[in-house]
């Protein structure tokens, strides 16, 4: 509490001690930019040893300061008392605070020198939030809701704007708001304006309130598919009040209905144009991997910028950019590129929402454009919150008939309730032309009181309104255990069945899909090495590998070898970070996001492999230590805490702070490794009885090749059928005669390439010599080749 | 409609199994077409690891034993027949089936699907839930942070709580009491007008409980 405090105070000091003097200096002076080397020719009467000069420094300064006032803004924010925190969400606390630093600038300077311009925030502020969200978007959640999601953009949308506007023009005939100047098609105007969802403000909001995975997508995908409505029908009618009323016929009409379809796919084609550029270059970017983190931030720009200059909807561009590009982009480079790319784009998103909602905030305190006109604003507010609800008790009711999972009630209180309005509004009204359109002022007062009303208003209110209305809902009798645990098993039993039923996205239609994207598609658009590690079974097989590397050498470990160096609490030689780049090179890229479980790609980041198998390993290692826990323990409460999820509970995965695996990602993870492992070994115990050791016996040279072919031979075998006929595969036996000696496991902590090959080695039953000879030089590349040529 | 009727035909006995499950002709066709795809070196019936292939199967802590649920004792595959059988006890419970004393209870009734639920529990069939096949089950559900005494612990609390002839296992009638429910409805099966389509809808009571603590 005291530091937020002593941030609060000292970025106050700081705005006022620092930056208003250096405004009110410069409020009079012209803003020459003058060429550094002329500098000095002015009235030189000594030579000035320092000189201060604001003007060559001032554009870039002053955003650069706001740029580091919204962070500091951000950063007291977070650190304001928890309740306060836990009420408001943390985007209506940011506009509060640019109220106050607004308060501040109008104080020093009697006029709001610092405004949310129009041009700033459409080309310098949204784009990369937009691409933030589309790039980890959720693809399989979200174009199995892709449906749902166009019914509420596009009707949704149509229906608030026309409703909104109509209903407006109806009031205003009828005379409840005075004198204005305006007509029909300006009320048609500003409905369309306020009528979209604002993508920035839900994620805001619904990243607090923790709502089911398809409530999010849908509302998520539709603020951010509305653009292509919105930007037709601001332009449709803001073409249609520069023409005046006499001129619209149907011709004009027509266009505009056109219009929307040219505008809205013509967005999504060229955004998916840039996506295909986009693939192309990381795949082409082998050897200058440090810059291709850069090019998806480019072309996701270019993107934006290009459909803007066409006039076609940016927003949708850039959303289906990171929609379609997100699969290949993240196989093709390197993995180190991809983490500087989700971080960059998070640090992106970050700041510009932030500055975004600051400076919404500021945009308030400004005498000038404060317009009030009680009966516009009011019924504003009350026909944008109704007309919303109705919208989505409508399009549900419709939509449910066709539904398979049918949206509940609750799930549409929320819906419209989150119907939150934001930057994008504002943005439109302030790019409103003031000859065409005289009360372009109240416009934009009613757009910023509805864009605070819903935001800091609705935005505190959501959460308890959603507790209130799941406790209404919830039958609590006191549940026994077993009826928990059945809950649960339940769960789990109907997402195996829709498994094996086959679930929506296994119809012909995503088949076919799925065989083109594969055999065409992915061809083009993926680095070989990255389509190959894209088979599952291929990554699996390299994954149990890599786990049986982690087990020996924790197995060696606790035999008492003293050859590393380990933590007390877990059993985690990060491979990572010990072979650094040589690791990458010899496993495959791999990628961290368990999201590719529903692309069609199992991939594991060999990080995070490792530590998942810390729990098993760990466990036994610390056996003893967990002996001593308290016999205490309410089984309730275990329960709840530890029971695996079933599919339709996991969280969403989309959030603005956050991109690590979630805990829902960790479980599945989790559940698939033992689940993996516990199918291996049943086989094992099926079948043993079965002497694999023949295939083992001599440890000279060249039977080392033909053993690891061999082993290859049997180990594509498993590959092919799945189950492993295990019979051949040497590094499931018990292998108690291993004995690898100090100097061995050794070498095998410092030598990478060792790993591949670890399993087929390690059950020599002599103990040295074989890894001393596995380390020949000449059948190190042998291996490779069985390997590759087998894929 | 001449294309389906030519599917059916194909399929052996397709009425004794539509009598004995219930399930529409368009229904059959569909679980026909999944059963093919499903079987994909085409040899008529599916094996253990046909349904390994399902990747989301993987993902589910009691995947495998819902995959043992298919295949009776000793059998090592699974025919159309036994598959739609199984898949029976998921359609919704004929709220207007006349009581016939006589006949058999319909698959899909709701002791059936409380049997079903039952069997997944008990491995080794005798009609009773004991100790270790509860543990085995906990162990699957939950996670790897929770430590072999507190699963223990659990289970114990879990059969103390169940038990009711203090036998120190779940019987099915002790199973059976403690899933009463008044809005008890399994699972939901239909199929939308016009479409070739299975639906499968949730149960609500689940949801709400879990939901409690979701927030």
């Amino acid at each position: 509490m005291a530091s937020s405090i002593c941030l609060c105070l000292l970025r106050a000091v700081f705005l006022v001690c620092f930056v208003n003097p250096l405004i009110q200096g410069l409020s009079g002076d012209v803003n020459l930019v003058q060429d550094p080397r002329h500098r000095l020719e002015k009235n030189l009467t000594g030579l000035s040893i320092v000189t201060f000069d604001w003007h060559h420094v001032q554009t870039p300064y002053l955003v650069i300061t706001w740029v580091f006032v919204a962070g500091l803004a951000k950063l007291s924010v977070i650190e304001l008392n928890h309740h306060v925190i836990s009420v408001v969400p943390e985007s209506g606390l940011l506009i509060i605070l640019g109220f106050i630093l607004g308060g501040i600038v109008w104080g020093a300077d009697k006029a709001q020198t610092f405004k949310l311009l129009p041009p700033t925030f459409f080309y310098y502020l949204l784009p990369q939030i937009i691409l933030d969200a589309s790039y980890f978007m959720p693809n399989k959640l979200f174009f199995s809701n892709l449906g749902s999601i166009l019914i509420y953009a596009i009707f949704g949308t149509c229906w608030n704007a026309a409703t909104v506007g109509l209903s407006l023009w109806g009031c205003y005939e009828a005379g409840v708001m005075g004198n204005l100047d305006i007509g029909l098609l300006q009320f048609l105007l500003f409905g369309s304006l306020i009528a979209a969802v604002d993508p920035v403000a839900v994620i805001a909001v619904f990243e607090e309130v923790h709502v089911n995975e398809v409530l999010f997508i849908l509302v998520f995908g539709e603020s951010l598919l509305n653009d292509g409505v919105t930007v037709v029908l601001y332009n449709v009618f803001d073409a249609f009040v520069a023409l005046g009323g006499p001129r619209i016929d149907a011709e004009e009409i027509f266009k505009g209905i056109f219009s929307f379809v040219v505008v809205a796919f013509g967005g999504s084609f060229l955004g998916v144009v840039f996506a295909v550029l986009l693939s192309l270059l990381t795949r082409c970017t082998k050897h200058i991997q440090i810059i291709e983190a850069g090019f998806v931030f480019v072309v996701g720009y270019l993107a934006y910028l290009t459909a803007d200059m066409l006039s076609l909807s940016a927003i949708l561009s850039v959303t289906f950019c990171g929609i379609c590009c997100q699969k290949y982009v993240n196989a093709n480079m390197d993995e180190k590129s991809v983490t500087t790319v989700r971080h960059a784009m998070k640090v992106l998103a970050n700041g510009s929402e932030t500055m975004i909602f600051v400076f919404l905030g500021i945009t308030a305190i400004d005498t000038e454009i404060w317009v009030w006109n009680t009966g516009f604003i009011l019924l504003t507010l009350l026909f944008v919150f109704i007309y919303r609800i109705i919208g989505v008790f409508l399009l549900t009711w419709m939509l449910n008939k066709f539904r398979l999972v049918p949206i509940e009630v609750i799930d549409q209180v929320v819906m419209s309730y989150g119907g939150l309005r934001g930057a994008v509004a504002y943005g439109l009204a302030a790019m409103l032309d003031k000859d065409k359109i005289p009360e372009k002022n109240l416009i934009i007062s009613t757009t910023l009181i509805v864009v605070y009303f819903t935001v800091i208003l609705q935005g505190i209110t959501m959460k308890p309104l959603v507790q209130w209305l799941k406790v209404k809902r919830a039958a609590h009798a006191d549940l026994k255990l077993i009826e928990k645990l059945n809950n649960r098993a339940f769960d789990h039993i109907l997402s195996a069945v829709e498994d094996i039923c086959g679930r929506i996205g296994d119809n012909w239609w995503t088949r076919g899909w799925n065989r083109f994207e594969e055999n065409y598609i992915s061809w083009l658009l993926m680095k070989p090495k990255a389509r190959k590690n894209r088979d599952y079974l291929f990554s699996i097989f390299h994954k149990l590998n890599l786990e049986d590397a982690v087990n020996y050498v924790s197995e060696g470990e606790r035999q008492g070898s003293l050859a590393f160096i380990r933590s007390d609490e877990v059993a985690n030689v990060d491979f990572k970070k010990q072979f650094g780049s040589e690791f990458t090179d010899v496993m495959p890229d791999i990628m961290v996001d368990m999201s590719n479980y529903e692309l069609g790609i199992e991939n594991f980041s060999v990080t995070s492999i490792v530590k998942d198998t810390i729990p098993s390993v760990s466990l036994d290692i610390h056996g003893k230590d967990r002996k001593n826990v308290a016999d205490d323990i309410n089984a309730h409460h275990l329960l709840q805490q530890h029971l695996y999820r079933s599919r339709k509970n996991h969280r969403h995965k989309f959030s603005r702070s956050h991109f690590s695996i979630n805990q829902s990602e960790d479980e599945v993870q989790e559940i698939f490794q033992r689940t993996m492992r516990s199918r291996l070994e049943s086989f094992k115990s099926a079948k043993m009885g079965v002497n694999p050791a023949k295939k083992i016996t001599k440890h000279h040279k060249k039977d080392l090749t033909h053993k690891v072919k061999d082993f290859h031979d049997a180990s594509f075998t498993w590959i092919a059928q799945l189950y492993p006929t295990h019979s051949s595969l040497p590094w499931l036996m018990e292998t108690d005669a291993v004995a690898p000696s100090q100097r061995a496991q050794w070498r095998l902590l410092w030598t990478p390439n060792r790993l591949r090959r670890l399993a087929p080695m390690r059950v020599s039953t002599c103990s040295t010599d074989s890894f001393l000879m596995a380390d020949l030089e000449e059948h190190e590349e042998k291996p490779q080749t069985d390997h590759e040529e087998e894929m | 409609m001449g294309s389906t009727n030519s599917t059916l035909l194909k399929i052996p006995n397709v009425e004794v199994l539509m009598q004995e499950t219930g399930f529409s002709p368009a229904h059959i066709i569909r679980l026909h077409d999944r059963f093919k795809a499903l079987d994909k070196e085409g040899r008529g019936h599916l094996c253990p690891h046909d349904f390994g292939a399902i990747k989301e199967l993987a993902m589910n802590p009691i995947g495998d034993r819902i995959i043992g649920a298919f295949f009776s004792p000793g059998k090592e595959t699974v025919d159309f027949h036994t598959f739609v059988k199984i898949l029976a006890h998921f359609r919704p419970v004929d709220k207007d089936r006349p009581k016939e004393p006589n006949s058999p209870e319909p698959i899909n009734s709701r002791s059936n699907k409380l049997k079903f639920a039952f069997q997944l529990y008990d491995q080794d069939k005798d009609g009773k839930i004991s100790r270790d096949e509860l543990l085995q089950v906990l162990r699957a559900m939950l996670g790897m942070q929770v430590t072999d005494e507190q699963l223990e612990s659990i289970a114990d609390r879990t059969i103390q709580e169940a038990d009711l002839d203090r036998d120190d296992t779940i019987s099915f009638e002790e199973f059976r009491k403690a899933c009463k429910h008044k809005r008890f409805t399994m699972f939901r099966f239909c199929i939308r007008p016009g479409e070739r389509k299975l639906m499968l809808t949730l149960c609500h009571w689940s949801s709400e409980l879990q939901d409690q603590h979701e927030l």
